[in-house]
């Protein structure tokens, strides 16, 4: 049973990135194929705050997720608006962001491999055992949990119970509709960009408690989250949060009862199959 | 009469002699390997290579403006159909094997990701290509108990220079067929609007899903003719992703409006690309990243783009001092 | 008595809780120029959407003469020789005018190619009166021109059934009547029409006989005359008080 706690508490961290990426994607209308990069980059920093100044990556968050909301606000308004005033159709728009966000992907994976290295990294933070029903886990792996579960919590509040947050979600359902009932569409999405961007950062840094990292790995993030976002239907959080939870049990339970080598292939079969037989998402809507 | 019409002409006496120079192009590059066996041919390898995969990636990504990812996974099909039968199987029997492998692979991703939209099928393509990678990989440690398959031939680099060189001239007499049949100009419907294409009695998915199998199974030939140059053959090598990335660049970077078009962006960003992983390996990685900026910020349709852009303003100034 | 080119047989289509179409009958004879018309979002375009098979309806049935066509995908109903323009006209921009049309005979109910479908589409392009942008790249086009273009490709096919979709809609007084003599000609030459129009004045001239929806359901059937001056459908176009 060792297996469900663990993929639930790896499905926790997952949830915050996926939802950074539903928040992009979903609102600003750019599938950011840079988003594991972002994640990467947060473990990097958390890294580094804790080893040279003694700050843990709880607490890193605070200095992180600020940060993150900077530069993906700055990409967004100099790299992605121009490309959204320039395609006439969501067609173009869609190939330019992939171009450009992968782009992204491989300035930003080089900058880090050229900073850091190629190495692999961790670090020592609540590195103890704790006790759940009889069975031991790493603290630092529940601590991160419950972080990205109040992360994610505050979210939800803002988003529903908050005029801004509402305005964001009308933007997500409909940009023209909302600019008719002037909601600014075009900060509103910038906005959103830089805040998905800062939950990603978030994850980033929970994540680097528990999990050895380098800087190679960030595609293999942003793969995890597409498929949360898109078995979750793009845009849905609450969805996002329990296919997150449903990735990560599956990866837990292929490595614990099948082979831990074939856990990015489960990724990916998820991925496949729910593609197959329900592209809107596993709790999105049917359009038809 | 306009260019634009021609589809139905007749080969023309131009296009008889561009096919001439063609030919005498082709037939002199061939002679390569007589003068140089070593950087200059294991670089003009590379860049046939890379001018085959280009080309038939974008003879479906080009029409549809589908990014598929998937080229990875057709090459490294190809270069595990040769790489498990060399030893049963003749090699050219194996070439066969490949195209139809791939292809068919294609034909099945094809029939189940077409429908979606197209960041679905930028995704779905690349993980493809990891999933099989790591099924690979996972049988082989597994039941093998080895890393990798040795391929043992005589084919030696002007062989493998020789049979990419041909497969080249395949693959433009191909794309050149193409453009003239029907198959072709629907897909250039397909390209302005699909709900038209359909209500005009074409059959959108069907035609889109044999232009992936054709894409593919060239890929997956070239998978399969640079088997032998390996030698020992693992996953990583096979299913590298980044062979994906750089079509995807050099294909953009051309231009695929024309089917020449990819053999612009090729040319310099093999060399490039061979340089760069020379002197600055590490590094690669940001070069491909600027390329990426490159496509998207200056050259959105390409060296080709630029260069049609350049010709109608000159032909448009020519055209303003003539009072008609 | 001829069998009708189309029947229609208690078609629905809803989308989620909004039903679209509701339950909705009619014929069109052979060489008839129906008029579907009615009030803005009653269902008219749905309806050409069902039978040009853009949608699949939820229940009922079309068939076109003895073929049932009721869940075919699009491109096999447009071989079977329904043809339709859109109500946004929307031509091939990357395409020629010439090449425009030729799109609309080689895949559909005619299959021609090389010289033969060049040759149709030019005497279409005569017929339309665009004789002489054959080569004028389409984005340069006036809006009538292209909606003549567009009414050429679908007839390209040769359709035995032709859909238009508010064709009329957006010309000016003269291209009106250009436009309305063109659909005039083509139902002189036996072609099938139904047309979705606001036009009154053209659905007066044009029309042999007119269906009527309204938030759709059919409220009436018949000559125009007739319907025009039914009391249920001047209630659903101009409200209560007029009935």
């Amino acid at each position: 049973m060792s297996f469900i706690i663990n993929g639930l508490l790896l499905g926790g961290t997952y949830a915050l990135i996926a939802v950074g990426l539903t928040l992009q994607y979903g609102v600003a209308r750019i599938m950011n194929l840079a988003n594991g990069e972002n994640l990467v980059f947060a473990c990097f920093m958390a890294f580094w705050l804790y080893t040279a100044f003694a700050i843990n990556p709880i607490l890193g968050i605070v200095i992180i997720a600020p940060m993150a909301f900077v530069i993906n606000w700055l990409i967004y308004s100099y790299a992605m608006r121009p490309l959204v005033n320039r395609s006439k159709t969501s067609g173009q728009l869609e190939v330019n962001s992939i171009l450009a966000t992968f782009g992204l992907l491989f300035i930003l994976k080089g900058l880090m491999k050229f900073s850091f290295g190629g190495g692999y990294f961790t670090y020592n933070y609540l590195a103890e055992g704790i006790s759940i029903f009889g069975h031991n886990y790493g603290l630092n792996r529940v601590v991160a949990f419950i972080a990205a579960a109040v992360i994610a919590g505050t979210l939800y509040l803002f988003l529903n119970y908050t005029r801004y947050g509402t305005a964001i979600r009308a933007v997500a359902v409909n940009p023209t509709s909302a600019s008719l009932v002037a909601i600014n569409v075009p900060r509103a999405s910038a906005f959103a960009f830089a805040l998905g961007g800062a939950l990603t950062a978030a994850s980033g840094a929970l994540l680097s408690s528990f999990y050895t990292f380098h800087a190679d790995m960030g595609m293999d993030f942003t793969m995890k989250a597409l498929v949360i976002v898109i078995m979750a239907g793009v845009g849905d959080v609450r969805g996002a949060v329990l296919a997150a939870l449903m990735l990560g049990l599956t990866e837990t339970a292929i490595a614990t009862f099948v082979d831990p080598g074939l856990t990015a292939a489960g990724t990916y079969g998820l991925f496949i199959l729910v593609l197959l037989f329900r592209p809107q998402g596993i709790f999105g809507r049917s359009n038809s | 009469m306009s260019r634009l019409n021609k589809i139905f002409s007749q080969i023309s006496k131009q296009e008889k002699r561009i096919a001439l120079y063609c030919a005498i192009a082709f037939a002199i590059i061939a002679t390569l390997p007589l003068f140089d066996q070593g950087f200059y041919l294991s670089i003009s390898v590379n860049i046939v290579m890379y001018i085959v995969l280009c080309t038939a990636w974008s003879l479906f990504s080009g029409p549809t403006h589908y990014i598929s990812l998937a080229t990875a996974a057709f090459y490294g099909i190809g270069t595990y159909v040769v790489a498990i039968g060399i030893k049963d199987i003749p090699y050219p029997v194996l070439l066969v094997m490949a195209a139809i492998v791939s292809g068919g692979i294609a034909g099945i991703v094809g029939l189940a990701t077409l429908r979606l939209s197209g960041v679905y099928f930028v995704v779905f393509t690349l993980g493809l290509s990891e999933l099989i990678r790591q099924i690979v990989t996972w049988v082989q440690t597994n039941f093998s108990g080895s890393s990798g398959l040795y391929v043992f031939t005589d084919i030696r680099e002007m062989h493998v220079f020789w049979q990419l060189l041909g497969l080249a001239v395949i693959v433009y007499i191909v794309g050149w067929l193409i453009n003239r049949s029907r198959l072709g100009f629907a897909m250039q419907i397909i390209g302005n609007d699909e709900t038209v294409a359909k209500h005009l009695g074409i059959n959108t998915a069907i035609s889109k899903i044999l232009l992936f199998m054709i894409s593919g199974a060239i890929i997956g030939v070239v998978g399969a003719i640079m088997a032998p140059r390996f030698s020992y053959v693992t996953p990583p090598s096979a299913f590298n992703p980044i062979i994906s990335f750089q079509v995807v660049i050099m294909a953009l970077l051309g231009g695929t409006k024309r089917l020449w078009g990819p053999l612009l962006g090729v040319i310099p960003f093999t060399i490039l690309f061979d340089q760069v992983g020379v002197y600055f390996p590490d590094q690669t990685s940001i070069v491909i990243g600027v390329a990426f900026m490159a496509i998207v910020y200056l050259l959105p349709n390409g060296v080709l783009g630029l260069i049609e852009t350049i010709k109608q303003k000159f032909t448009s100034s020519t055209k303003k001092e003539d009072p008609t | 008595m001829t069998q009708p080119i189309l029947s229609v047989n208690k078609l629905t289509k809803n989308f989620g809780g909004l039903i679209a179409v509701n339950d909705i009958s009619f014929q069109v004879k052979k060489g008839e120029l129906m008029g579907l018309i009615g009030p803005n979002g009653s269902g008219k375009t749905t309806m050409l959407n069902l039978i040009s098979g853009a949608f699949k309806p939820s229940t009922g049935q079309i068939n076109l003469e003895s073929t049932d066509i009721t869940n075919q995908a699009a491109h096999m109903i447009a071989r079977h020789g329904v043809a339709r323009t859109f109500q946004l006209v929307r031509i091939l921009p990357s395409l020629t005018a010439l090449q425009n049309v030729i799109a609309g005979c080689v895949y559909g109910h005619v299959k021609l190619w090389g010289e033969d479908a060049q040759q149709k589409a030019e005497a279409l392009l005569h017929r339309v009166g665009l004789a002489e942008h054959i080569n004028t790249p389409t984005d340069s086009l006036t809006y009538i021109d292209q909606k003549r273009l567009e009414l050429a490709r679908a007839l390209a096919a040769n359709p035995r059934l032709l859909l238009l979709d508010e064709w009329l809609a957006g010309l000016n007084p003269s291209e009106l009547n250009i436009g309305i003599q063109l659909i005039s000609d083509l139902r002189d030459e036996g072609t099938s029409i139904i047309m979705v129009e606001h036009v009154m004045d053209a659905i007066r001239q044009l029309c042999d006989h007119c269906v009527v929806m309204s938030s759709g359901i059919k409220i009436a059937d018949g000559s125009v005359d007739d319907v025009l001056s039914d009391p249920e459908v001047i209630r659903a176009y101009l409200g209560d008080e007029h009935a």
